[in-house]
């Protein structure tokens, strides 16, 4: 279908696409093992956010928590904050977002384009410090609706209902599925539904793991885990540095032409290391990895050219994914 | 037996500053123990009383959450590297 009554219609429904040159080569009278790459980057507002964004704002007007007019809060770097700005735009709402100030010059330019107020908080304390100051925030302006993406429900069910059947109806032979882990809300979502349809599926999750200065707390008890995240859905988790995650963007772009922002590189990293499991254990696999967002958002970190070390250096103490 | 482990900058008060240091043991468990006999405090910052593994603390085998590989009891050996982190946010959310 390519014709939508709204933007909003126009959510979801993404392209599942193989790759076969990045696949890993398997032996003769091996079974096949091949990797598939769904294509979030072609929602409305160019990432996956998308969903959960329209979700989140559909049940808080059903629930009557979001009237005409009404203020939206939440801490956000990116990718949601836009998202919610153009939802908020077409339905009538404003939006205030909370984000750390080490984030990439694109995503204020279009946060403000989208005509989103932004809140700064420090650099230092990353997107925890995000999620406390807005919670702070919320305190103060009680008629303010925080739809608190890391732990609303609709984020996850966003991708149960949407994300997860597109899946299998396109890939009914999948057998993993790599996501980044961020609210978390998507491999809760997508793992959910696939767990229910799909025996002995794997959800992998691929955790940016970032330089220094963003684990920058004072303790341990200041720790986060959002509240969406069960870590019985799971059965995977990798931790994905810098240099892996830029050297597998790179490689997506060069070998299969796709342009991806640095969380895909992340999952595509665990995707490969799936696969070549698979290889080793003389296994089919059909492996999908999710691409969150393009590349469009990052060019300004200049991690797409140079060396792998001056593009690690480049994300140094950047929210990368 | 010879494991590295990467030490987050809130913990290096524990090893003299040191951000890799080296240790030994069978499991993630026995490092620990192993661990805290030359950096004394350190385990009882990574273990809650009840002796699991605290809920804002990840550690890391060559990448792979160890939740996913038996917890404490996840195997080791010689040549793995071992990554402890603070749990956080996530990033561009």
């Amino acid at each position: 279908m390519a014709r939508y009554e709204s933007l909003l219609d126009a959510c979801g429904g993404t392209p599942l696409v193989g790759l076969p040159r990045l696949s890993p080569e398997v032996p003769a009278d091996a079974p096949p093992v091949r990797l598939w790459a769904k294509l979030e980057d072609r929602n409305p507002t160019g990432s996956v956010k998308d969903r959960a964004a329209l979700y989140m704002v559909r049940e808080a007007e059903r629930s009557g928590r979001l009237r005409p007019g009404a203020t939206i809060l939440e801490p956000t770097s990116g990718n949601t904050g836009i998202a919610l700005a153009m939802v908020a735009k077409l339905r009538g709402y404003r939006m205030v977002c909370v984000m750390p100030e080490n984030v990439s010059a694109e995503r204020v330019q279009l946060l403000r384009m989208y005509g989103a107020e932004i809140i700064f908080s420090p650099a230092a304390g990353g997107s925890n410090q995000a999620v406390a100051t807005a919670k702070q925030i919320s305190a103060e302006h009680p008629d303010w609706v925080m739809l608190y993406q890391y732990g609303n429900q609709a984020n996850a069910r966003a991708h149960y209902e949407t994300t997860g059947p597109e899946l299998l109806q396109d890939l009914p032979t999948i057998t993993h599925f790599v996501a980044g882990l961020g609210t978390t809300g998507t491999l809760m979502g997508v793992g959910r539904y696939l767990r229910e349809k799909v025996d002995g599926i794997e959800i992998i999750a691929a955790e940016p793991r970032y330089g220094e200065l963003v684990y920058g707390l004072r303790n341990i008890d200041e720790g986060y885990v959002p509240e969406l995240y069960d870590a019985g859905v799971l059965t995977r988790r990798f931790s994905v540095g810098t240099r892996d995650a830029v050297l597998r963007t790179r490689q997506l772009l060069e070998v299969e032409g796709i342009f991806a922002g640095f969380s895909t590189g992340a999952a595509l990293h665990a995707a490969l290391a799936v696969a070549h499991q698979a290889i080793r254990e003389g296994r089919r696999a059909d492996v999908v990895f999710l691409v969150a967002d393009g590349g469009w958002k990052y060019l300004s970190t200049g991690a797409y050219s140079g060396t792998l070390a001056e593009a690690e250096q480049a994300l140094e103490g950047q929210l990368w994914a | 037996m010879a494991i590295e482990v990467r030490i987050p900058t809130i913990l290096r008060s524990y090893t003299g500053g040191e951000k890799v240091v080296q240790g030994s043991g069978d499991t993630v468990r026995d490092l620990l123990t192993d661990l805290d006999t030359r950096y004394s405090g350190l385990r009882a910052r990574l273990i809650t009383e009840d002796g699991a593994l605290h809920r804002f603390v990840n550690v890391y085998v060559n990448d792979e959450d160890v939740r996913f590989l038996g917890a404490l009891d996840a195997k080791l050996t010689d040549g793995d590297t071992v990554t402890i982190l603070p749990a956080v946010a996530g990033g561009a959310r």
